[in-house]
């Protein structure tokens, strides 16, 4: 009989096995998936994982990894400061939205000047776009008590709106002959987040979300606001005891998040993008809750787990096309690495002990 | 000490060879003893030495590993508490599982298999509580009882199944010595009608005034079986710990100018069955300890908020050293020298996940220089708990353990150490040797008296009478959120401190 023993301390050992572990046993019950349908399982696997990475088009696929990945991390880092605090910000892809109106609406007010400052007061405009949206819930929460799960996601419906609007009315391109969406930013060199060096995806977005994840972990392991929020996640009386502010800890973490999630916005619809339409937000927001607990809310993980997701969509992409897999079965893949990502992670905090049943005297 | 134990009448429950083994730790190993009917025996023992398994077991909330039980002479092994009920044994917890916003028979009708109509039921529950003396109300709210009276629903709820083996855990620990005398008189009672009663404590004196036969445990193993009342308590404490120990040394110093001062503190609890404090006025001079007793519930952990800064009261209702402190909040209040330590070890005084190391940022960050500018200072976090490790002879591998795989007592330590070693002004602890064993208590007491005597105040709340007699000077009493007049600790006797404690809490002494 297998019995599940709580360890006295997490395994480190099992902490760093876990996600190559998960990853297997994913590409097996996959690859099972995949031979019921009748493929073949290696192949199968060998294009959602290889394909992109090293495949014959990967000088394609690697920016996209890249260009994928980088607003997930961006905003999976600051969401995991907030969950590991016990403020669940849920409206990151509302802050993402308004972080991109902010930003965008400021490079098109300057249009079409040609200056240095253009792109760095867009950053600076998609930040405290983001910023602004996430302290509606932070503000209703402390003065109210209102539930910050509700309030951030409910305004997400209220961002798609304004986007809506704003791609219609103020941002609309005044040369677009009437279709909706704003100018392309991609045509306009003041305004566009372009590749640093071409060919390799490596937009201002990338560096953004790798300084983010170094910051992170810099705050997290080294300063005393890091400690505070794991304090508070962990131990609420404990923090409370030392001398930690909830008020001021949920405007931190709900601030940060905000923001981080603005500038994904901003880099998006300046880059990749181009332009404020309609349809401009595709999810980054909701999927980045994904990433940020794969990554186990640590900004190294993120990074790993950033890469990983956006690894499989592309690869999922390629077996629909290549092997005409259903996209279904794709979705169902990416759930399997989910669960068993977060099945293998019991093995961090207990242990499997063999054991005869018990015999009654 | 006696090793032949007297088997002339049969034993009603009879343990051979139990053990029981925990992952790192053999709770029981090889227990045999007897419990006969119509005796009081004690389960002597400290913290960690093994009673609660055992009493697991014979409750069916455990399995042992090895060994057997019989009771009446059949073997008897339950699987579960419904099972052991059935053959008539009962337990008293020490915590409580009552349902605060129900009715007194409200909760009794939820621990029974198939309950009579409430009616009924409270017409038994006041037939039982009236026969043994303990007058109880069936219609009463559990959250207006008192502890004393809790614990009267639970034993009178033991009593409707008529039991045959009554286990008590740690009965008294909630209740005033007049309510101790109550609850002796009727286990007393239970006794002569044949009733058998384990009954768990480690308060000596206690045993040696009710108990007729005792077992001691330690480390999972029976060390000894004796009469207590013709046992001295010092041998059965030495018995229990296993070693000579020396109890901690007070000198009588002279106090200096007032260090703390409350007047007229009034706050409101934060919790939805806690107790606001009311009108609280006291003072604790340098070198001096300030004991405050009174049963658990009575506004403790409401006047360690309002002290620690977790609660905020108005300017002027606490002054530290003349300065009006009542608005600042715990981190200010460090900074001044107010330092505390809360009951809750884990959770509260420590982050359970976290190392201990990470655990002295709680309350030392400031005054041990470990952060600058914002960022940490490992080298120094490690080396602050590695001092406090070494001075209060905490047993743990090393500062980077995580503060939950340490024991009640050794946590404890470091959770006193940590506040000790910056040298305050003035400390506040609450029930600083709850669910410590007794080395562990006696340098926990011997630290806060050395910190007195090097000229800190001290505020000892704890509703350990002996410990508060031992280390105050002065002693006052929380009962209902209020504190009675302090008084000095020497001049009183328990009998007086236990009027101060609200007497038995309203309830009368049993006529039977």
């Amino acid at each position: 009989m297998l019995r599940v023993e709580r360890r006295p301390q997490p395994s480190r050992f099992w902490t760093w096995l876990t996600p190559p572990l998960a990853v297997a046993i994913t590409m097996i019950a996959g690859g099972a998936l995949f031979a019921a349908l009748g493929e073949n399982p290696v192949a199968a696997i060998r294009t959602i994982f290889w394909e992109p990475l090293f495949g014959e088009f990967a000088f394609y696929y690697r920016p996209q990894m890249l260009m994928k990945g980088a607003p997930l991390i961006l905003i999976a880092v600051g969401l995991s400061l907030g969950f590991r605090a016990g403020i669940w910000n849920i409206g990151a892809e509302g802050q993402y939205i308004i972080g991109a109106l902010t930003g965008a609406g400021v490079g098109l007010a300057f249009y079409p000047l040609d200056a240095w400052y253009i792109f760095p007061l867009m950053v600076v405009a998609g930040a405290l776009g983001g910023w602004a949206w996430a302290m509606i819930p932070a503000l209703l929460k402390i003065r109210f008590g209102t539930n910050e799960i509700l309030v951030s996601l409910m305004l997400v419906y209220v961002a798609e709106q304004l986007l809506a609007q704003m791609s219609l009315g103020l941002l609309k391109n005044p040369d677009g002959f009437g279709f909706p969406g704003s100018r392309n930013l991609q045509d306009y060199a003041a305004a566009h987040n372009a590749e640093i060096i071409a060919g390799t995806g490596m937009h201002w977005g990338v560096v953004a979300a790798l300084g983010a994840v170094i910051a992170a972990h810099v705050l997290l392991q080294r300063h005393i606001l890091g400690f505070r929020v794991r304090l508070t996640g962990q131990a609420p009386r404990a923090a409370r005891f030392a001398g930690v502010s909830p008020a001021r800890l949920v405007l931190f973490c709900l601030g940060t998040a905000g923001a981080l999630a603005g500038m994904a916005g901003m880099f998006e619809v300046s880059g990749p993008s181009g332009q404020v339409s309609i349809d401009f937000n595709v999810g980054y927001g909701f999927t980045a809750i994904i990433v940020a607990f794969l990554g186990r809310l640590n900004p190294l993980g993120i990074l790993l787990a950033g890469l990983l997701m956006a690894l499989t969509y592309i690869g999922g992409e390629i077996a629909q096309s290549d092997l005409g897999l259903p996209a279904a079965a794709i979705q169902v893949f990416q759930g399997m690495l989910l669960f068993f990502l977060l099945a293998v992670d019991l093995l961090t905090n207990y242990r499997l002990r063999l054991r005869t049943p018990e015999v009654a005297p | 000490m006696r090793s032949d134990h007297n088997r002339v009448p049969a034993d009603l429950l009879t343990l051979t060879d139990l053990s029981k083994a925990y992952p790192g730790v053999l709770a029981n190993d090889g227990v045999s003893m007897g419990i006969r009917a119509g005796e009081v025996h004690a389960l002597l023992g400290e913290n960690g030495a093994g009673k609660s398994t055992l009493v697991k077991m014979i409750y069916g909330l455990v399995k042992p590993d090895s060994g057997h039980m019989a009771l009446d002479g059949q073997p008897y092994a339950p699987a579960e508490p419904r099972a052991a009920r059935a053959a008539g044994v009962a337990m008293v917890f020490q915590h409580f599982s009552l349902f605060e916003a129900m009715s007194v028979a409200e909760n009794v009708a939820l621990g029974m298999e198939r309950p009579p109509r409430l009616r009924d039921l409270a017409a038994r529950i006041r037939a039982v509580s009236e026969s043994y003396g303990l007058p109880l109300d069936p219609g009463r709210i559990i959250g207006d009882l008192s502890a004393g009276e809790r614990q009267r629903v639970e034993i009178v709820r033991c009593l409707l199944q008529d039991p045959r083996l009554l286990i008590m855990d740690e009965p008294t620990s909630v209740l005033t010595p007049q309510e101790v005398e109550i609850l002796f008189q009727t286990l007393r009672k239970l006794r002569d009608e044949g009733v058998a009663i384990l009954y768990i404590s480690h308060k000596l004196h206690e045993i040696r005034a009710l108990c007729d036969t005792a077992t001691i445990l330690r480390r999972g193993r029976v060390v000894g079986t004796c009469r207590p009342a013709e046992t001295s308590a010092r041998e059965m404490a030495e018995t229990m710990v296993g070693a000579a120990f020396a109890a901690p040394a007070r000198l009588a110093g002279t106090p200096g100018d007032v260090a703390l001062d409350l007047s007229g503190l009034s706050v409101a609890s934060p919790a939805a069955f806690g107790t606001s404090l009311r009108n609280i006025h006291l003072s604790v001079r340098k070198g001096e300890i300030l004991g405050i007793g009174g049963v658990a519930g009575n506004g403790q952990d409401e006047l360690l908020a309002a002290l620690s800064g977790e609660l905020r009261t108005p300017a002027d209702a606490i002054r530290l050293q003349g300065r009006p402190i009542g608005r600042l909040g715990p981190a200010a209040r460090r900074r001044l020298g107010l330092l505390s330590a809360p009951e809750e070890r884990l959770g509260h005084a420590a982050a359970p996940e976290m190392s201990l190391s990470e655990n002295t940022l709680l309350s030392a960050a400031q005054r041990e220089g470990l952060v600058a500018r914002g960022f940490l200072r490992r080298e120094r976090m490690r080396a602050f708990a590695s001092r406090i490790i070494e001075r209060f002879d905490v047993r743990t591998p090393g500062p980077d353990t995580a503060a939950r795989a340490l024991s009640g007592g050794n946590l404890q330590k470091f959770v006193i150490g940590r506040e000790v070693l910056q040298r305050p002004e003035v400390l506040v602890v609450n029930q600083p040797t709850w669910g410590v064993d007794a080395a562990a208590a006696a340098a926990i007491r011997q630290a806060l008296i050395d910190l007195a005597a090097k000229g800190a105040a001290v505020i000892c709340i704890s509703q350990d009478l002996d410990e508060l007699m031992e280390i105050s000077d002065r002693l006052g009493v929380l009962n209902e959120g209020r504190l009675s007049d302090i008084r000095d600790a020497a001049s009183l006797t328990p009998e007086e401190i236990g009027l101060m404690m609200g007497g038995a809490h309203g309830m009368e002494v049993a006529h039977v």
